[in-house]
């Protein structure tokens, strides 16, 4: 994922010359369309189909059922943590990624590389490695686990270990988008706002805030759709206790697993329609916005 | 291998950048096709390799029709502005590509094909450079590494498309000079794009000159400079001063003066402009005789000349006259001082819009 | 190091960069070494037996391998598609275009039971695959679906700027010198764009390899035959057994950082090529 998000440095001005499209004279016209049709075809069975078949299975039973599987108390609560741990993660998980981007972008330091590399952690960590070492440090058998019992607090099998797990995996995302965006913009903007006299807050909220905007906005996004969505490293945190510890994407497994799979797919597709929504708004952000900001 | 292009045009959605155009060039010829930007000569420079196909005319090659033959198959060697190297490959690499793609058959031996390199490297002088990758050359290395590499399999003809224009003016007057003295020995039939004027009138054996995708007059460098056919190529190749005049039976008005005009014998009471090149406007002491009296506004120095910029007396329009360095030092011209000027040879124009817009 | 190579106007220095780290250290640092400390409660014997345990081996066999063809399939559709994208605009294409990047913002087990649904032997694709003899849920054959789904978008993401940066006059170069359609993509758009293939693939690898979510439901979790390696760690947590799973986690853990390192390689690679070809 690091490098999907890491975009180039500032380029000088393209010198291609701007042509006019013309048509090639080519014998193998018939070339282009059979890529075309074989790419096309890859995409719809390897994405359409797939998501069709959310929304397709969610119904299956019809409309009141739909409705019933979404609005019964599991899933009502299910729904309520997967906002919780969201609203918890995403906002920490942006202060920190300005702090770091601000860092990282606007000042020069040995260690820049290495630390950039830590940030890119939890993307090539797998989900269950980054629940299993929550689950090493807070639980039971865990180096805090005697001194958490003996003082009744529960992390892992209960919320606070969601959360934290909910963390781990999406930190890297609104740092890994704002880094390459403010190190393009570079830094004479805020060097001008200090010389005429501005503080360190001043010039960050100001000068530097709405040239990122939409990069946060961006960076957010992304960040609550896997902070909403992540399922491995949840799942082993979690203790699957339905009704309290349970998030959208586990309620989603066990209503699965125990052969209910209308109402599975119902939840189901409350996700993958924010997956659309994500999709959409960070298309738009991307096109309008953040071209022009590099 | 000679080039007739017959009728062709060619639109991109709206716009059209070639329209109805007719040019033939000659065996073993080198002719540049001259304009602005957007005037269709780069448009011609691709319709002649194949990169882009005329939706009307005729392409030949040595009589025989061209105009469907697929890109690989012309045998044109293309001299990109920007280079196009193969970056991840050698020099060497780069010149030997075309002859390794070549089907099994035609393909040359591995000794043959690194004889053939090495020959090529050294007519462009740069023999000692075959490992070096492209990013590790200077612009004018670059651009005889990629002449090298079109002239590697043996072109019919060689299409050169702003070769200079990527490279500083120091270096572009060196290759400029480099390439024709090449093309002299090597006698292929070469045609190069360029907005350079200066450029086309220097190397090529023929000008053509291109605007708005329609040819406004081919010739030798010498003929288009002094006879130039339409106010276009008289005010592209070279300043010009540009005065209203009346031309009456054979006669035109410039300034205070008149000068015989015979391409308009029956012309009555018609009005035109007359083209005045700078170096034409003499400055004389007696105002009896001079055509303009002008006020100095400022005097440019440039190396071996002088401009003089001149606002006109009677209606404060801008005029511009230029003399040798020596001839300047020997006036006592100053900055607010009035001059007279005598035009030494003028070129008049008719208004008439149809006059205006013939090719040549 | 991290103190300041320059003196700098700006503010804020400490701030942040302690904020950063005290963050990092948190959330990744400490967790992550807690790992590496379980282990050193077990001997070196007794880490290597769990580790090369038969059931251990498989599901890392499964895992890797699965997750390597997986990265090849994507790689060369992924090329595919973001050529397609890139050079053959059709109807639609910006919709594709987002779309492509439907598994990076599906959650995992959307994608599992879905991708369960289609290729069940009663699903949408599962039927008629069935009807020519291949199964493909629950069998190692789903697990290889399921992991070209979540890698998809690397490869196309990290190919498609580098392809709408490639000069055309590249191609028409070679092709004005003879070389026919295939010769001009093998010997020119392919060396050209290796860099970015290549890490799109790792990407593609990297997180194929510990994918648990869109996996273990088609999967069918069959110990020593369809079972993945994240599982096995869940199953030794069921049971309790902390410092097998932890084993595991550990050896997972190590190829992540290999990997990690291997990613930033090729993009240093892919930046230095890039500020040459500026250059050119």
């Amino acid at each position: 994922m690091a490098a999907v998000l890491d975009k180039p440095l500032p380029e000088a001005a393209p010198r291609r010359v701007a042509r006019p499209i013309g048509r090639p004279p080519s014998r193998s016209r018939w070339m282009p369309i059979a890529l075309t049709t074989v790419a096309l075809a890859y995409v719809t069975i390897a994405l359409f189909v797939p998501l069709a078949a959310v929304f397709v299975e969610a119904f299956r039973k019809g409309i009141a059922h739909y409705f019933a599987s979404i609005s019964e108390p599991d899933a009502l609560s299910a729904i309520r943590l997967t906002f919780t741990a969201a609203a918890i993660a995403v906002p920490a998980n942006l202060v920190f990624g300005v702090s770091a981007a601000w860092a990282i972008a606007k000042f020069d330091f040995k260690g820049k590389a290495i630390l950039i590399t830590l940030i890119d952690l939890p993307f090539s960590v797998s989900p269950v490695v980054s629940g299993l070492v929550y689950v090493l440090m807070f639980g039971l058998q865990g180096w805090f686990g005697p001194w958490l019992q003996a003082h009744d607090i529960k992390i892992i099998f209960a919320v606070p270990g969601i959360v934290l797990a909910t963390i781990f995996v999406t930190f890297p995302f609104v740092a890994r988008e704002l880094i390459p965006l403010m190190q393009a913009q570079g830094r004479d903007e805020e060097e001008a706002a200090v010389a005429l006299g501005a503080s360190g807050w001043q010039t960050f909220w100001r000068v530097t805030l709405p040239n990122v905007k939409w990069g946060i906005l961006y960076g957010v996004i992304l960040c609550n759709a896997r902070a909403m969505g992540e399922f491995g490293a949840v799942s082993v945190v979690s203790g699957h206790i339905r009704g309290t510890t349970n998030t959208l994407p586990l309620h989603v497994e066990i209503l699965y697993n125990e052969y209910n799979f209308a109402a599975a797919f119902a939840c189901a597709s409350l996700l993958a329609f924010l997956a659309l929504v994500t999709l959409v708004i960070k298309t738009v952000v991307e096109r309008r916005f953040l071209k022009a900001a590099r | 291998m000679s080039i007739k292009i017959e009728n062709v045009s060619k639109r991109f959605n709206d716009f059209v950048a070639l329209d109805r155009v007719n040019l033939t060039i000659e065996p073993g010829e080198l002719v540049a096709l001259l304009g602005p930007s957007g005037s269709g000569k780069t448009t011609l420079l691709r319709v002649i390799a194949g990169l882009e196909v005329p939706d009307e005319g005729r392409i030949y090659f040595d009589s025989e029709d061209a105009t469907d033959k697929d890109v690989g198959e012309r045998e044109v060697g293309f001299v990109f502005q920007h280079y196009a190297l193969f970056r991840h490959m050698t020099v060497f690499e780069n010149v030997a590509f075309g002859l390794r793609v070549k089907p099994k058959k035609q393909r040359p031996s591995e000794a043959a094909i690194r004889e053939k390199v090495h020959g090529l490297l050294n007519l462009v002088q740069l023999d000692w450079l075959g490992d070096r990758y492209p990013h590790q050359l200077s612009g004018g290395q670059r651009q005889r590494i990629a002449l090298a590499r079109a002239l590697a399999i043996e072109p019919k003809v060689l299409l050169l498309d702003e070769p200079f224009g990527a490279l500083d003016a120091k270096v572009r007057k060196d290759l400029r000079r480099w390439l024709r003295r090449l093309h002299d020995e090597i006698q292929l039939t070469s045609v190069f794009v360029t907005h350079d004027q200066e450029e086309a009138l220097e190397v090529s054996d023929r000008v053509v000159l291109f605007d708005h995708g329609r040819i406004e007059q081919i010739g030798v460098p010498d003929e288009v400079y002094d006879h130039p056919a339409t106010p276009f190529v008289y005010g592209f190749l070279g300043h010009a001063n540009r005065v209203e005049s009346r031309v009456d039976h054979g006669f035109a008005t410039i300034g205070r003066a008149r000068i015989a005009a015979p391409e308009y014998p029956a012309a009555v009471g018609a009005t035109g402009t007359a083209y005045i090149r700078p170096h034409d406007l003499e400055i004389v002491d007696d105002a009896g005789q001079a055509a303009f009296s002008a006020k100095v506004e400022h005097i440019v120095k440039l190396g071996s000349t002088v401009r003089l910029e001149l606002s006109d007396l009677s209606d404060g329009k801008p005029l511009e006259t230029e003399l040798t360095r020596e001839g300047f030092d020997e006036t006592s011209i100053a900055t607010g001082d009035t001059i007279h000027l005598a035009a030494r040879r003028a070129r008049v124009f008719i208004d008439a819009p149809a006059a205006s817009k013939e090719t040549a | 190091m991290l103190t300041l190579r320059r003196p700098s106007v700006l503010p804020g220095f400490r701030l942040t960069l302690g904020t950063t780290l005290f963050y990092l250290a948190l959330i990744v640092l400490i967790p992550l070494s807690a790992a590496f400390a379980k282990t050193l409660s077990m001997t070196w014997e007794q880490f290597w037996m769990t580790v090369t345990a038969p059931r251990v081996l498989a599901s890392l066999r499964l895992s890797f391998g699965a997750a390597f063809i997986a990265a090849l399939v994507n790689a060369v559709f992924g090329l595919l598609v973001a050529w397609v994208l890139v050079r053959n605009p059709f109807p639609g294409r910006r919709i594709v275009d987002a779309l492509v990047d439907l598994p990076f913002a599906l959650p995992t087990a959307v994608a599992g039971i879905a991708l369960t649904a289609v290729y069940a032997p009663n699903g949408w694709l599962g039927a008629p695959l069935a009807a020519l003899g291949i199964k493909v849920a629950f069998t190692p054959l789903g697990v290889l679906v399921a992991l070209i789904f979540i890698g998809l978008p690397f490869v196309v993401r990290t190919v498609q700027p580098v392809l709408e940066d490639m000069e055309k006059e590249l191609e028409e170069a070679a092709r004005l010198l003879g070389a026919r359609p295939f010769q001009v993509f093998m010997r020119i758009v392919l060396p050209t764009l290796m860099p970015a293939l290549l890490t799109g693939f790792t990407l593609a690898f990297a997180r194929a390899v510990g994918e648990y979510g869109s996996v273990v439901f088609i999967a069918g979790n069959m110990p020593m035959v369809s079972e993945i390696a994240p599982l096995v760690i869940i199953s030794k947590l069921e049971q309790y057994d902390y410092p097998g799973a932890t084993a595991l986690a550990v050896v997972m853990l190590l190829a992540s950082f290999v990997m990690l390192l291997a990613i930033n390689l090729l993009q240093g690679w892919m930046r230095r090529r890039n500020a040459q070809e500026r250059n050119v």
